[in-house]
């Protein structure tokens, strides 16, 4: 009798581990690739709020006062530099002239902002010249030294003006470019040395979001 | 032009470079054939200046937007002295003011600084000025800058004087010098 007892357990047991060994199997499949997966689009997500984009005021390059709020509802690529800049700016706009070209249709909801860490120098006019350079969707936006340094604080960009031996100045500032969806949530950066595939993938990725 | 010369037999007396594969037909037809091989490429694109044991090559300007009133220059200076020397300033026709910089990017900022005591290019040594390194700050332009233009200028340095030059203006986007084939 005491050996039949003992089988009964024993085959209790093993029933007990088969259900727990199937439901953490079903439970495994089902958070890892079932249907409660984590949207993953092959790219890190970001989970809440990192505080990074804001309210801002500003004055783009026709003259006209600007908000964030102006923006919201479509896809925008945020980025600081001004016009007295040798070698960055120039190149950062003219790649994202080149990359804007190749997304072609694509990148038709894209909005692109040029905004100044100068607006001492950069004025609307300034900003409209200098922009007929490159693709005509890039909006150049300036303002009060203060409306600036209110955009450039909301982004966690880093923008100072530092004198120069000719008496005038330079300004060390953020080169990268900020990724904000159409919620005017921030999605990323493209660092300034990306490769052009790379690039171009966060490109398609914020603009399919 | 540069002018090339096949080194004669009676040359081995004076130590040559390469004098050591010019003995017999053969070898001077190899050395040739390797020669132009190198070097027509770059004969062919050849710009590049030199003034005593300084040799400058391809001096260019990015091309500027409309309304820009900088441009950034770059050089690759070669020192073959024993003495170093160092650029201390240079001039371009369209510029009113010129400063030499160097920038930096580092945590994701650009940074520039001036180089008030100039460019040392070393004794035997060479300084190759690019985007993302050194350049020459020409400031209040005159006019914009189109590419594939040339625009005269000097380059002055502390021992060779003043240089003339010209600068090519190469792409808004271009990256490197061209003659060197850095582009990436």
């Amino acid at each position: 009798m005491q050996t039949l007892k003992i089988i009964r357990y024993a085959a209790w047991a093993m029933v007990a581990g088969l259900i727990f060994l199937t439901a953490a199997i079903v439970l495994g499949w089902w958070r890892v690739d079932g249907p409660s997966r984590a949207p993953t689009n092959g790219g890190i997500e970001i989970k809440g709020l990192p505080q990074i984009g804001g309210p801002f005021t500003l004055v783009n390059h026709h003259g006209k006062t600007v908000t964030d709020k102006d923006f919201l509802g479509k896809p925008t690529l945020v980025f600081f530099g001004f016009t007295f800049c040798p070698d960055v700016c120039p190149t950062t706009l003219f790649e994202t002239t080149t990359r804007l070209q190749k997304l072609g249709a694509e990148a038709r909801d894209l909005q692109v902002l040029f905004i100044t860490a100068d607006p001492e120098r950069d004025t609307p006019e300034q900003l409209a010249l200098y922009l007929q350079s490159f693709d005509p969707r890039i909006v150049g936006l300036t303002g009060t030294q203060e409306q600036v340094d209110a955009a450039v604080l909301a982004y966690k960009a880093y923008a100072k003006k530092v004198p120069s031996e000719g008496g005038g100045y330079t300004v060390d500032h953020t080169a990268s470019v900020f990724l904000m969806d159409r919620n005017g949530r921030f999605m990323g950066l493209i660092d300034y040395h990306e490769q052009e595939a790379s690039a171009l993938a966060k490109m398609r990725r914020l603009i399919a979001k | 032009m540069t002018r090339f010369r096949l080194p004669a037999p009676e040359s081995c007396e004076r130590p040559r470079k390469h004098s050591s594969i010019s003995r017999g037909w053969i070898g001077r037809l190899t050395f040739l054939f390797t020669f132009l091989t190198l070097a027509l490429p770059h004969l062919a694109m050849a710009h590049d200046f030199s003034a005593g044991d300084i040799k400058i090559d391809h001096p260019w300007v990015r091309a500027t937007p409309t309304g820009a009133k900088v441009a950034g220059g770059y050089v690759t200076i070669e020192n073959f002295g024993n003495k170093p020397d160092r650029l201390i300033s240079a001039t371009m026709e369209a510029s009113k003011q010129v400063e030499l910089h160097e920038m930096s990017l580092t945590d994701g900022v650009m940074r520039m600084r001036g180089l008030p005591t100039g460019i040392l290019v070393p004794a035997g040594g060479r300084i190759e000025m690019k985007p993302g390194g050194f350049h020459i700050m020409f400031l209040d332009l005159q006019r914009q800058l189109r590419q594939g233009e040339k625009v005269a200028g000097t380059l002055i340095f502390e021992r060779a004087g003043i240089v003339q030059i010209e600068f090519q203006v190469d792409a808004i986007g271009a990256l490197g010098s061209a003659s060197g084939g850095h582009q990436h």
